[in-house]
């Protein structure tokens, strides 16, 4: 009996599941696994399409005679480097009319021409003519000729599918790429995003926590960043920093803190000098990284703001019966209570700022000293249209995740194990 | 710099205003419970308003009105403060928080929703005023209202964002949907039901959650375009469903947990099947939270621009953040126009967050607090 019922358990939770993996499998890991394929080939975006064979239909009338039309169909091959083999053509006619002086290739029955093509090169082209007639001398309607569509059929590769596979795509990730450096703008542009966004979600969470007035309107203000669109918050940002016509760049010169505008997000290096040390700072992936931590900054704001709130009030109180200061209480009560969960934040913002493609996308568009692996899937896949290129840079990508989640799941694993 | 000279911040005589607020907070501290705490910081900020009109005569009338109300709210927040507090532990320390505090909301408000002004302000004006001070944040009211919403009638009449509005929303209203059809069985059945491979399942989603979208581009796009998809919203509802879906189950299956199985066993007695049971028990139960991933979805989707950037081409199928970034594509485009699409855009997403926050946020967080 329970056999039974568990095994009707089994398959009611498999039908409830089912679709819902299947989606998943089809849009989300098929392409993961489909990027490995790609990136072995030497493919470009215009090879994708699946050359097929088209014709488009002109019908004219030869002479005053109503009742023999010629029909012109213009075929081409739609491929411009593959060839199709194995061409099928088909076109049908009303009744009582027949072809006159019909191609070799092609034979007429039962109200059908049939042709039989061959293998069409690529950029093949051909006018192929068919007279007609009606059989008993009346007029043919022309709109009726015209509305009727030939049908093509052909056998053509599909480029994707082939079996010809190459390592050169790896090569140029690695050594036609710049690869070292754009490995270290990633991690740069990773690594301060997601320090600046934990700092800055502490600090704001520590002030929202102060029993102010107006909380849960303050928190709700501070997520706004998060859950706006990032097209219209990256376009406010590039206007907001506009050098030409910019607030911000208009307020700094109107304070006589700089001299004369800075094109913040079109400059790659901006010279500094601290304390008689002159270094060169990478100005336009720091404004990213600054955009970067004004727009996450809330979530991590939001999990620490939560976990504060759970800390037990009496904690607090039985410090301030040992006279401990501020500073103290947030040392050494605040601090552990939350390392848990900056340690969950961090790992999450790694990996997600690592990804990051649309926010320096829209910003810079990765020029700039701005070009991260996302933006370079982007570019070689899409500007420079290599598709196998760009499918071996996320392959470079996916392997640098699986092993963040690697020393993630490790590291939770254990902090778990401890608490 | 003539350009540059609309709002000048140089002229303020900052030492006399910085000396005059230490005096009067002295004289705060110095009063202490004498006279009623209202009474007290209205006359203070009145005092403070006063002196400062007389130090900055160029000033406005509304900007002296901002004047005392900041100083109002901030002798309020120095109600405990009187002479014999000030002999407490780690006095000077409490204040210097206090005041970190109150600077800091200040600061924090400021940096989240000065570009949200400048978006929306920028809308409003025309070309000639943004090029001609840049500073000037005002609104004009005197203005005719057409000319006043100008930018906006251009964006509907020529740029057609109209239509952008119906399709953002209809593949947005579309994958919220049909990724609860999708998730709310496959969320109960990773709650409830005892199946091989549901461990595998529950962690899977989440790794699956953290892959990110571009490197899925690719493979997609090339597939899409064989298979003719690209272009079409349809194509874009699928891909919106699926990249929601494993958030959509994670966020559903903690709440369905946390529903009493007793409720489930008495509709097993009544002879109910397992779509009887989702219907009639567990999604009444549960309507709080399927909102809250419904809202969410809708975010996602509203707000989504990588995979409409890769598969709309044609103007026709644009949702709004592609229609928006393909109108910044032309260097031509007025930037009052692109502001006025922007602010078209956020408005909603805002509006739904503002009015629908308790859920949003409940959900927000609902996953990695337990961790």
């Amino acid at each position: 009996m329970s056999n039974t019922l568990s095994k009707l358990e089994k398959r009611t939770a498999y039908t409830l599941v089912l679709p819902a993996v299947l989606l998943v499998f089809a849009i989300v890991l098929f392409p993961i696994f489909a990027n490995v394929w790609i990136s072995f080939k030497d493919i470009e975006l215009k090879d994708i399409r699946i050359p097929e064979p088209r014709a488009k239909k002109i019908v004219k009338s030869i002479s005053e005679n109503q009742s023999e039309l010629k029909i012109i169909y213009k075929l081409r091959n739609s491929s411009l480097i593959q060839k199709i083999s194995n061409v099928q053509f088909q076109d049908k006619f009303p009744n009582n009319i027949s072809p006159i002086n019909l191609d070799p290739r092609c034979n007429f029955q039962s109200k059908k021409v049939i042709c039989n093509f061959g293998n069409w090169e690529a950029k093949y082209r051909e006018n192929f003519e068919i007279t007609i007639k009606n059989n008993n001398g009346e007029t043919i309607d022309k709109k009726a000729i015209k509305s009727q569509k030939p049908i093509l059929s052909g056998k053509a590769d599909n480029p994707l599918l082939s079996t010809n596979f190459t390592l050169e795509n790896f090569k140029k990730v690695f050594y036609e790429n710049n690869f070292i450096e754009l490995l270290l703008t990633t991690f740069y542009f990773t690594f301060f995003g997601t320090v600046g966004a934990i700092i800055f979600g502490i600090l704001a969470a520590q002030l929202v926590n102060q029993n102010i007035q107006g909380q849960t309107y303050m928190r709700g203000i501070l997520l706004f960043p998060y859950v706006g669109p990032v097209v219209a918050l990256a376009y406010t940002w590039t206007l907001l920093l506009d050098p030409n016509s910019g607030t911000l760049n208009a307020l700094l010169v109107n304070f006589n803190i700089i001299e004369k505008p800075i094109n913040l997000l079109g400059q790659k290096y901006i010279t500094m000098s601290i304390l008689g040390f002159e270094f060169k700072l990478r100005l336009a992936l720091t404004t990213v990284i600054f955009f970067e931590i004004w727009r996450y900054f809330p979530l991590a704001f939001l999990f620490i703001l939560a976990r504060l709130q759970a800390i037990p009030q009496s904690l607090y109180e039985a410090a301030d019966v040992d006279g401990a200061s501020p500073i103290q209480k947030f040392i050494h009560i605040t601090l552990p209570q939350i390392t848990a969960i900056i340690s969950i934040l961090f790992m999450i913002r790694f990996i997600w700022n690592f990804n990051k493609f649309e926010d320096i996308f829209l910003l810079t568009g990765g020029a700039s000293g701005t070009r991260t692996l996302p933006i370079n899937v982007y570019q070689q896949g899409f500007a420079v249209s290599d598709i196998g290129m760009g499918s071996a840079v996320s392959i470079v990508i996916v392997m640098l995740l699986l092993t963040f989640m690697v020393i993630y799941f490790r590291l939770i694993g254990k902090r778990a194990n401890e608490v | 710099m003539s350009t540059l000279q609309g709002l000048s911040f140089t002229n303020l005589n900052i030492t006399p205003v910085f000396s005059i607020c230490i005096l009067l907070s002295l004289a705060f501290v110095l009063i202490g419970k004498k006279i009623n705490h209202s009474i007290k910081i209205f006359s203070l900020s009145f005092l403070f308003s006063i002196l400062y009109f007389y130090l900055n005569e160029a000033s406005p009338y509304w900007y002296i009105l901002g004047v005392f109300l900041i100083t109002l709210f901030f002798t309020n927040k120095l109600k405990k403060y009187s002479t014999e507090s000030l002999r407490e532990d780690f006095i000077s320390e409490k204040i210097i928080f206090d005041f970190i505090t109150l600077f800091g909301i200040v600061f924090f408000a400021f940096v989240i929703l000065f570009p949200f002004y400048i978006m929306l302000v920028t809308s409003f004006k025309t070309q000639i005023a943004l090029l001609v001070n840049p500073l000037d944040f005002s609104l004009d009211f005197s203005k005719s209202l057409t000319e006043l919403f100008k930018s906006y009638f251009v964006i509907f009449e020529t740029y057609n964002f109209g239509r952008y509005i119906l399709i953002s929303s209809a593949v947005s209203v579309g994958t919220v949907i049909v990724t609860l059809l999708f998730a709310i069985p496959a969320a109960y059945a990773v709650a409830r039901l005892n199946f091989f491979g549901k461990n595998f399942l529950s962690t899977s989603i989440l790794i699956i959650y953290m892959f990110p979208a571009i490197v899925l581009v690719i493979p997609l796009y090339t597939v899409f375009s064989q298979l003719g998809l690209r272009n079409s919203i349809f194509g874009l509802l699928i891909v919106y469903t699926a990249t929601t879906l494993p958030v959509a189950i994670y966020m559903l299956q903690g709440y369905f947990k946390s529903i009493p199985k007793e409720i489930e066993d008495a509709g097993i007695m009544d002879g109910q099947n397992w779509f009887g049971i989702i219907l009639k028990i567990i999604i009444p139960l549960s309507l709080p939270a399927i909102a809250s991933v419904a809202l969410y979805v809708f975010m996602i989707a509203w707000n989504e621009f990588l995979f409409s950037l890769m598969f709309l081409d044609s103007p026709k199928s644009f949702t709004l953040s592609r229609a928006i970034q393909y109108l910044s594509g032309d260097a031509e485009t007025p930037r009052q126009y692109l502001m006025a699409g922007s602010v078209i855009v956020t408005l909603p997403v805002l509006f739904i967050f503002v009015y629908f926050e308790k859920y949003l946020v409940s959900g927000l967080t609902s996953g990695s607090v337990k961790g």
